[in-house]
């Protein structure tokens, strides 16, 4: 700027003003960012709805092969008291060949327990499979009506538009049959 | 282009201090000259107009009813409907109100595309439309999810969700949009404050669309510039009129509805209180959705269907740039015509698609539908300007009147008495 001022021509008070104009407006829009901040920041969830506790379950009333849903952040959460043929099923998978490829291990803290958020990984759906009767889907697991998403005894998504198997949440066993969803670990 | 005259003492004081009488005057009075040739299809505009203010004013009367709340919301919607004072013919307007603006709407966009409306000079016309268009699915969105039923939530959770698609900040825009981990209180309340601020943002856009319009006047029929003043008649009375008759006719089937199947086009999952555990059976967006909906569904991949939604609109942002042809009225133009028509029979094959589950011959249709949408406005489009040949065009608006023959519009039209 300065070379460009002293080698203008006489009245290089134009020079100078450009400089004044961009160097007002950067500050401008610097200082309209900064305001923006915050009030974008109010429509983010706050500290208190972060902190949004965690949610204990009794285990000890699920009998095997029956799944129950529980609330954890305002999201249902699938608790499947897994039979050993579930399990083995899940096991047996070609991990490579998954659209999300993960072990049954990896999404597992107790093999007959699995815990997933229950919201399709497609745009959010609740899928069907927790209830007698309803519809699991080709591969045993969940289905989704919305927009057709099979999820296997797993909760990975096998066939469907979903890109993602369905999200395990944090949590920890406090003893044999309780657990504490929104605790702990993340698994992988 | 007379001036504004006045005989009233009253008009002319407040006149001299603020030309308000004039400025109407030229913007909807005799100080407007109108193409004479205007067809019903020209309606459709001021029609759209009336629609917004019916909704704004009925939708003032609702909030004073209305509580933003999860817990009270939809008992709310329901005490308008069984104990407020005649609640219910204010829901049921507003509520029916939402989807005539929308056939209104579409209407009037087909009009403009089977017409020419959007080529040059009234591009940035044409792109004000479709802002507003993108504003009012935006308002209609959010005003659907407000009673909280089971497809307002689930309507709500879908369309948001949409936002995750997108890389990496996908996550992180979604639980901002709802203020939490899910769809929930938060995110009622700020889709009630913008369900109610965005009208009046759709008010403004309206006024930027008239003044764009009037800097050269309504296209019309024939697609060809006005020769002069004997190719024009005053706005009001001529069209006033015209248009007032049109509203009437508008307001009877619009009552029709209202009176006699006002939940034809609604659906009874939504009378059932939002329940966040429970997905119902089969997620169906309002019917002015559909073929969007069906555009996102018919595409296997996440973020790509999303794209191909929004892309489904924005096509419609380049499209003066994209029909290279220099005739605007679709009468002149043959080819033209019958690929209208098949964008017709598209659009309307998307919609049935969007109401069916994606499945079977559904799919099909879905993908053959959706590459046909695209294909016109990015292929065909630009293709027929440059191997259609267009009929003759009149040389003025009034020749093909006065001669009786030449175009299509003689066929019928006698020379008029006094046009």
């Amino acid at each position: 700027m300065a070379d460009i001022a002293t080698s203008a021509p006489a009245d290089s008070g134009e020079t100078r003003r450009d400089f004044l104009y961009l160097a007002a407006t950067g500050m401008g829009v610097v200082g309209a960012a900064c305001v923006a901040w915050p009030l974008i920041d109010t429509m983010n969830p706050s500290a208190e709805v972060l902190a949004l506790a965690s949610t204990e379950v009794d285990l000890a009333p699920i009998a095997e092969g029956q799944r129950v849903t529980v609330t954890w952040r305002g999201n249902p959460v699938f608790i499947d008291h897994r039979t050993q043929q579930q399990i083995q099923q899940a096991e047996a998978v070609d991990v490579e060949a998954l659209p999300d490829p993960q072990p049954d291990s990896a999404r597992v803290q107790k093999p007959e327990w699995l815990i997933v958020i229950g919201v399709c990984t497609h745009l959010g759906c609740v899928p069907l499979g927790q209830k007698a009767g309803q519809d699991r889907g080709d591969f045993g697991g969940w289905f989704c009506p919305c927009h057709g998403s099979h999820y296997d005894t797993s909760g990975r998504v096998r066939r469907g538009p979903a890109p993602l198997n369905l999200p395990v949440p944090p949590y920890t066993f406090a003893d044999d049959t309780t657990v504490v969803i929104g605790e702990g670990e993340q698994a992988a | 282009m007379s001036g504004f005259q006045t005989n009233s003492r009253v008009i002319k004081w407040i006149e001299h201090r603020m030309p308000v009488f004039s400025f109407l005057d030229h913007a909807v009075g005799s100080g407007y000259p109108a193409p004479k040739n205007l067809s019903y299809m020209w309606n459709f505009g001021s029609l759209a107009g009336m629609t917004l203010v019916i909704m704004i004013v009925t939708g003032i009367l609702l909030a004073m009813q209305y509580t933003a709340h999860v817990d009270y919301a939809f008992d709310s919607v329901e005490r308008i409907m069984r104990d407020v004072n005649f609640g219910w013919l204010l829901r049921y307007i507003h509520m029916n109100g939402a989807s005539f603006f929308f056939i209104v709407v579409y209407i009037h966009i087909f009009r403009g595309l089977y017409y020419g409306s959007y080529k040059a000079p009234r591009e940035l016309l044409w792109m004000l439309g479709v802002v507003i268009l993108l504003l009012m699915m935006a308002t209609a969105f959010m005003g659907y999810v407000l009673p909280w039923g089971q497809m307002s939530f689930w309507g709500a959770k879908v369309i948001t969700n949409l936002f995750s698609a997108i890389p990496v900040f996908g996550e992180g825009i979604v639980t901002w949009l709802w203020g939490g981990f899910t769809v929930d209180n938060p995110t009622l309340n700020r889709f009630y404050a913008l369900h109610y601020l965005m009208p009046f943002i759709i008010v403004a856009v309206v006024i930027l669309h008239i003044w764009a319009l009037h800097q050269f006047g309504s296209n019309n029929p024939l697609g060809i510039d006005a020769k002069g003043p004997q190719d024009k008649i005053p706005f009001h009375p001529y069209y006033t009129i015209k248009d007032t008759f049109g509203l009437g006719v508008f307001l009877i089937a619009f009552a029709a509805v209202i009176f006699y199947a006002p939940n034809y086009m609604g659906h009874p999952d939504n009378y059932i209180p939002a329940d966040p555990l429970a997905t119902p059976a089969h997620i169906v967006p309002e019917w002015y959705f559909l073929p969007f909906y069906a555009i996102l569904r018919s595409i296997p991949d996440k973020l790509l269907g999303v794209i191909a939604m929004f892309g489904s609109i924005a096509v419609l942002f380049v499209l003066p740039w994209l029909d290279s042809s220099p005739v605007k009225s679709g009468r002149f133009r043959p080819l033209f015509r019958l690929f209208f028509v098949l964008l017709i029979v598209d659009v309307v094959a998307l919609g049935f698609v969007g109401a069916n589950p994606p499945e079977g011959i559904w799919l099909v249709i879905g993908r053959v539908a959706t590459f046909w949408y695209f294909l016109h406005f990015l292929v065909i489009l630009p293709l027929l300007g440059v191997f259609e040949r267009p009929r003759p065009l009149p040389t003025s608006i009034g020749e093909p009147v006065l001669r009786g023959g030449g175009a299509p519009v003689g066929a019928t039209a006698k020379p008029m008495e006094k046009a």
